[in-house]
């Protein structure tokens, strides 16, 4: 048998990591096996609906769309927060509390947010924590309509409403602006609908500005635009 | 079985145009894909790693990584089910390579062991398993028996020559043929997905 007949196998997942670069490789050369790797595909997709399904726990469709709400890595890396991820769940059920200790107006906006907008709360998780603590600086928004919230720990989260997405080929870019300092980047973001919610991937120390500019996409390592909004902390 | 908060606003839309979806960072897009290949990639990972909490990490990394890489996904070359299940399926045969307790038992824990009862499944999962596993009965021996442990049990071919004693020429060949013949059986009418009906 030639490399041609490796399509099986592949489709299977039967070759070792070489094996599989080999073949990749082959792949990339060869229609006829693109073609028939295209239909073996579909039957060990079968093969993979052959099996008893349970349902899975509730709490990974939660934790997914989570960690894709931090990550966006599509529109480029913001860094994985695992042990936010790990506390997401119980800092959720203290978003009710934040509402009554007084967040205003704010608050009751995100948690009816909550529920209208499901997508949107999957990051609304990884802020909550930061979000629920009672001892968390939050500011409004000049120049947009939400807030930042900083941890005492300086961990800072976005929340913006009703941002605009970015045109085709921009992206939103969060920065850290320490006073008297040059700005750090902080993380793209584009808009999720009527709430987005953006934790800033560089703390934010005292005394710092926050503002996102909408930058080329990829991001710049400066802001190049006027910032469309910011928040003086 | 739906969760109710879910914002079936997407419903209608075909799986390669969530895909498309998510490759513009549509969030309820993924929440979509996941609604519809969750349970079964769920399985899947169970089938082969046979721990809850690593199936559910197989799982997650799986549609971690089509979050990420959506935008390179090319419907000409196969179909948004096939990618993100053979996504599943490769996460969690690495995953498996990589424990050391390994999975001798694949083919002696057939589904039809576990109690069909006992698990609460949609009436399209259901379908599609026994036309599946009909298929799958109507292969040679040898054949299954090499389909089985590669895809459900994630052993190499080398593995696979060593562990029944046959020589790698011999093992590809039957994985060649069992496929053949499996696509054969299951291009009948009757296999393509349809998720309107189960809604």
């Amino acid at each position: 048998m030639d490399v041609h007949d490796l399509t099986a196998a592949y489709a299977l997942d039967a070759l070792d990591p070489e094996g599989r670069e080999t073949f990749e490789a082959h792949l990339g050369q060869c229609a006829r096996c693109r073609e028939e790797l295209a239909s073996f595909g579909e039957t060990a997709t079968a093969l993979a609906l052959g099996v008893v399904s349970p349902p899975p726990p509730p709490q990974l469709r939660n934790r997914i769309l989570a960690a894709a709400a931090v990550e966006r890595e599509n529109v480029v890396p913001l860094p994985m927060r695992r042990p936010w991820l790990v506390r997401a769940t119980a800092a959720a059920a203290s978003v009710a509390a934040c509402t009554a200790i007084g967040l205003g107006i704010w608050a009751a906006t995100l948690s009816h947010s909550l529920d209208r907008a499901r997508a949107t709360s999957a990051s609304a998780e990884q802020a909550a924590e930061v979000l629920a603590d009672q001892c968390t600086q939050k500011i409004a928004l000049h120049g947009g309509s939400g807030m930042l919230a900083v941890d005492p720990r300086g961990r800072g989260v976005l929340v913006v409403e009703r941002l605009p997405v970015a045109p085709s080929g921009r992206v939103y870019e969060a920065w850290v602006i320490p006073h008297g300092g040059a700005p750090h980047k902080a993380g793209l973001f584009d808009s999720s609908g009527s709430m987005t919610m953006v934790p800033l991937a560089e703390s934010v120390p005292k005394g710092a500005v926050v503002a996102a500019t909408l930058e080329r996409a990829g991001g710049t390592d400066k802001p190049t635009q006027t910032p469309v909004f910011s928040a003086q902390t | 079985m739906r969760t109710p908060y879910v914002n079936r606003e997407l419903a209608h839309l075909s799986d390669e145009a969530l895909v498309a979806l998510a490759a513009r960072s549509e969030q309820s897009a993924l929440a979509e894909l996941y609604d519809r290949f969750g349970r079964p990639a769920y399985g899947l990972a169970l089938r082969i790693l046979r721990d809850e909490s690593l199936a559910e990490d197989a799982v997650q990394e799986a549609f971690l990584t089509l979050w990420r890489t959506s935008a390179r996904f090319v419907p000409e070359r196969g179909k948004a089910s096939t990618w993100i299940l053979t996504l599943v399926h490769r996460r969690a045969v690495d995953l498996v390579r990589r424990e050391e307790r390994r999975r001798a038992d694949a083919i002696d824990q057939a589904p039809e062991q576990v109690s069909r009862d006992a698990v609460d499944e949609e009436a399209w999962l259901r379908l599609q398993r026994e036309r599946v596993q009909d298929a799958l009965r109507k292969l040679p021996d040898q054949q299954r028996e090499a389909i089985e442990l590669a895809y459900y049990g994630g052993f190499t071919q080398s593995e696979l020559a060593e562990r029944l004693g046959q020589p790698l020429g011999t093992i590809k060949s039957r994985m060649f043929m069992g496929l053949a013949r499996l696509r054969e059986l299951l291009g009948e009418p009757g296999l393509e997905m349809s998720w309107t009906s189960t809604t």
